[in-house]
């Protein structure tokens, strides 16, 4: 990858600049394709008539990923012992420079998140967008739902308070009437048949370890999914998915994996 | 070149009965698991499985059938059910005669391998994870001292640790009523302040006499403390509203059952605290009550009636 002369004019000064700014990326490219990988994801084709209900998958992405790094960063501090919890959430909030912003913006993040996730998903039923061929990110995104909510539940208890201790001792009691099992996942989660010492910590791991690895795990999939079967037109849309109305310049695929007609070949910015 | 308005025709399944019958199949799996686990759920398991195979061979039936007429005469012909797939073929040809090539070999004793590697490490880490809470797990007896300090049908908030050693986390309540002699032995009602709802402590339905307060010093980790109270109205839940009469029984709200109980011995003229255990409902008071006693439960799961069939097991305890 060479530095192409794009522009008529160009002070050698800039050539040096843009060779210089283009080693690095070049040799990068070269070694890994990571840049062509990456432009390749956000320079991808979507339909020309994309709006604004259409950034609310990344929103909610990007409200997970300020839970992830304030929550890694809370976990310096944090402790998850029953004696000393309460004490390290007083510590954070109070004394720690910045301490009340990252567990304030942790706190009401997480109901940023959780309302994120619902309108996101309210916008793709209304839009079809679950049809035939993402039925499978329709799935995925419903685990990621119930993942999400555990997150919430497990996270309630860590401030260990009586609202937190209360609601959860409430929690894990609604979680064993279920039938048959139930008891047997009450005691799962309280570690044992009393809320005790190993509770806290259970919760605590689960909700910073297990949890998020699924979430991110299946974000990964999720995104594959929707690079891979492309963005929805809306449904007002006059060029809905696979539909050939005014298309002289759109050539069906047919090689044989079973994708044509199901991304709008024609991008904004090419029509 | 097919027309492409038709384009995504083939990939709409033709109608057929075998979801119908698999789904009848999971849900008498569902209802087996609750009403006959060892005998109608497998029945609903084999339903399952067997229309399932059904609905498979039937949903791919063109494209297992396709692939027959390109290969050439011999073997795969016969084979409709299972042809080979063909980057395989193209890939090596066997010696006649030679059936397991080495890559193939290779291939499963890789997957195989780092099955068992995987297999070793996970199992004992899952087992980590699920059995500790099940085991080990009971009520250890605890003494509340003399029972000198439980006058004779006096309610008393008694507070305790059921493990001293775990700190506040154990800190436990029940309410203590001495009834008087029974058979020439003390006779003491003993209720557990969870509520049978969802778990929340239930607070006497009458005034509480802090001032009167007495702490008595069991050793050096066991504090005892007993505040009397006069819960004329019973004992009533602030988390849903659950409301009991003062021998437990359920008066209105969403418990199912009547409060928990503990047994309870004496010895060496000591009340020592037993195990817990769970109330359908309690005829009568005092001394004379006459308690129908189940198996601890959890909150919220029923004892008697018909809905017990939904908590056959528990675990434990």
């Amino acid at each position: 990858m060479a530095v192409a002369p794009t522009r008529p004019k160009k002070s050698p000064g800039r050539q040096k600049l843009e060779a210089a700014v283009n080693y690095p990326l070049d040799w990068l490219e070269e070694r890994s394709g990571l840049i062509g990988g990456l432009k390749y994801f956000l320079f991808r084709k979507v339909p020309g008539d994309t709006n604004w209900f259409h950034t609310l998958g990344s929103a909610t992405l990007t409200a997970f990923l300020v839970q992830a790094v304030t929550g890694v960063i809370l976990a310096m501090y944090y402790k998850p012992d029953p004696n000393s919890a309460y004490q390290s959430i007083n510590h954070i909030t109070n004394d720690l420079t910045l301490g009340w912003l990252v567990r304030g913006m942790h706190k009401w993040g997480a109901s940023v998140f959780i309302i994120l996730l619902f309108f996101h998903m309210a916008r793709v039923f209304l839009f079809g967008a679950y049809k035939y061929p993402r039925e499978l990110n329709w799935i995925i995104g419903v685990f990621l739902l119930v993942f999400g909510m555990l997150e919430g539940f497990t996270g309630y208890l860590l401030p260990w308070d009586q609202t937190a201790y209360w609601a959860t001792v409430v929690g894990i009691n609604l979680n064993g009437t279920a039938p048959i099992l139930g008891p047997f996942l009450a005691d799962f989660l309280r570690s044992g048949a009393e809320i005790g010492p190993d509770t806290l910590a259970r919760f605590y791991s689960l909700h910073m370890l297990i949890i998020p690895g699924a979430i991110f795990a299946l974000i990964g999939l999720h995104l594959y999914l929707v690079v891979r079967l492309g963005v929805t037109s809306p449904p007002w849309s006059r060029e809905a998915a696979g539909g050939l109305s005014a298309g002289a310049d759109y050539e069906p695929e047919r090689d044989g994996n079973g994708r044509a007609g199901l991304t709008q070949q024609r991008a904004r910015g090419t029509r | 070149m097919m027309e492409p308005q038709h384009g995504d025709r083939p990939h709409l399944p033709g109608p057929s009965l075998y979801p119908i019958a698999f789904a009848a199949g999971v849900a008498c799996i569902l209802v087996g698991l609750i009403v006959s686990p060892l005998i109608i759920a497998p029945i609903g398991a084999g339903i399952a499985v067997f229309f399932g195979y059904l609905w498979a061979r039937d949903a791919t039936k063109e494209y297992r059938r396709t692939p027959a007429p390109i290969e050439p005469e011999g073997a795969g012909t016969d084979l409709v059910t299972a042809p080979p797939p063909p980057p395989e073929a193209a890939m090596a040809e066997p010696e006649p005669g030679e059936r397991f090539p080495r890559s193939r070999f290779l291939e499963a004793s890789t997957l195989g391998l780092g099955a068992v590697i995987g297999g070793l490490v996970t199992i004992p880490v899952i087992g980590f994870m699920v059995v500790p809470p099940f085991k080990g797990q009971g009520y250890p007896t605890v003494d509340l001292g003399p029972l000198e300090n439980f006058p004779e049908g006096k309610w008393l908030i008694t507070t305790f640790a059921e493990h001293p050693d775990q700190g506040l986390v154990s800190h436990r309540t029940v309410f203590v009523r001495n009834n008087g002699l029974l058979n020439n032995e003390p006779s003491f009602t003993i209720i557990w302040n969870r509520c049978v709802h969802l778990g929340c402590p239930v607070q006497p339905n009458g005034p509480v006499q802090p001032d009167q307060k007495k702490v008595v010093t069991v050793s050096k980790i066991q504090q005892i403390s007993l505040t009397p109270t006069l819960p004329a109205g019973g004992f009533g839940c602030p988390c849903h509203g659950g409301q009991y009469d003062p021998e437990g029984n359920r008066t209105a709200g969403p418990p199912v059952r009547a409060l928990n109980r503990y047994n309870y011995s004496i010895v060496n003229g000591r009340l020592v605290l037993g195990t817990p255990y769970s109330v359908s409902h309690v005829d009568g008071t005092g001394k004379d009550a006459r308690i129908h006693a189940y198996k601890l439960a959890g909150p919220g799961m029923h004892v008697d009636g018909w809905e017990q069939i939904f908590y056959p097991v528990q675990p434990p305890h």
